[in-house]
């Protein structure tokens, strides 16, 4: 049975070419159309759809992102105004209230000397009419000691 | 098993005989039928299980089956371009297929344990009838494919860039199937000669690091018959300008 290289043999050898060269072929192509029913399309649909899926995820996160981003820009700039305008009213308030400070000021200030003012005022007339009537009371005193001076002689 | 020189029970080599089977006047090698339909059927009931029930978080088979998936669509892609890779896709990936587990199944698979009345099983690629078979397959495709596409204008490539390489292109048409043919046959028939004859003179330990090169180049022969199939069809569908 040890036989090698049966190149010549009128039957069998290496390069017996035979049916089973066309049977082989159809062998091939019909797996070829099994295969494709098979396994390259249900496979392809599965690895397409899941490629789709990633893709449409993808972009969809990206598309998020960049909301999130614009958001987060849009909260600082809300934030930032928010602080400015808040620094403005604390401002007008310290002025409204050094104002207002200053008014009551300088009103108490003008009462004060307004009242200080009158008292002296008053204090001036009642002492110019208290030296009036002293002066009178004197004249008349004097008038009276003259007359009794006058009289007793 | 026969009987080596030394008169010890080791086994024989048989090469180029055949199970002849008669099918009316036609006859055909049986061992290379019988070895293909058995690697077939591996081969689809691994498809079947792994496509039974596919998610889209792949799990155990399904994983496999979408990594060839993808490993055959880039070679298909890279070798015959973006346009019309998708037509050829399944006939790449069969040849591809059949090619790898018919190799490796020839090597791994032990099928010197089962008798036959004459020659003995292996892998289908080692039977010049299964490559030629193969090879004529791929030139029917790129002509069809050249044909389909650009219709007559498929033969300008004969004279891209000068008619100068008319003959050569010409000749090259009868080269690619027999040069895809004989590497295949050549390869794994003298892979599987290699095998038998170190068997048979050294039965132990030194066969092992030839059969890990058998599956090597095995692996490799597939992928090259596929490359060569897709690069020959995405030559003949390619536009000259």
């Amino acid at each position: 049975m040890t036989s090698l290289l049966l190149f010549g043999a009128s039957e069998g050898g290496l390069f017996d070419f035979d049916a089973t060269l066309p049977l082989m072929a159809a062998q091939v192509v019909l797996l070829t159309y099994i295969l494709n029913a098979l396994f390259f399309k249900p496979v392809g649909r599965v690895v397409e759809e899941r490629e789709d899926y990633v893709l449409t995820s993808q972009t969809e996160a990206k598309q998020k992102l960049a909301e999130v981003e614009k958001l987060e820009t849009d909260l600082r700039n809300q934030l930032k105004e928010a602080r400015k305008s808040a620094q403005k009213v604390i401002t007008e308030a310290e002025e409204d209230s050094d104002r207002l400070y200053k008014e009551a000021l300088a009103l108490a200030n003008s009462e004060a000397n307004a009242s200080k003012e009158n008292a002296r005022r008053e204090i001036d007339s009642q002492r110019e009419s208290a030296l009036n009537e002293l002066k009178s009371d004197a004249d008349k005193l004097g008038d009276l000691i003259v007359q009794r001076l006058l009289a007793a002689k | 098993m026969g009987t080596s020189p030394f008169g010890l029970p080791f086994a024989a080599l048989e090469v180029g005989q055949h199970l002849y089977w008669q099918l009316g006047k036609i006859r055909i090698h049986g061992q290379v039928f019988m070895t293909s339909w058995i690697l077939i059927g591996a081969l689809l009931t691994l498809v079947v299980v792994g496509t039974k029930k596919m998610e889209r978080d792949p799990k155990g088979v399904q994983n496999l089956l979408e990594f060839l998936w993808d490993y055959i669509r880039d070679l298909a892609r890279t070798q015959i371009g973006e346009k019309v890779y998708r037509d050829w896709m399944p006939f790449i990936g069969t040849l591809f297929l059949f090619i790898f587990v018919s190799n490796w199944g020839g090597a791994l698979i032990p099928w010197k344990l089962i008798e036959l009345p004459s020659g003995e099983l292996g892998a289908p690629t080692a039977d010049i009838n299964t490559t030629v078979a193969l090879a004529l397959l791929v030139s029917l495709s790129y002509f069809y494919a050249g044909l389909s596409n650009k219709g007559l204008r498929y033969f300008e490539y004969y004279v891209h860039p000068t008619p100068i390489m008319l003959p050569f292109k010409i000749v090259e048409d009868f080269t690619k199937p027999l040069s895809l043919s004989f590497r295949l046959f050549g390869n794994i028939l003298a892979d599987e000669l290699v095998v038998a004859v170190l068997v048979f003179l050294v039965p132990l330990v030194l066969p092992v690091p030839v059969m890990f090169l058998g599956l090597f180049t095995s692996a490799i022969q597939a992928l090259i018959f596929a490359t060569l199939a897709a690069y020959y069809i995405g030559e003949a569908v390619e536009e000259h300008h």
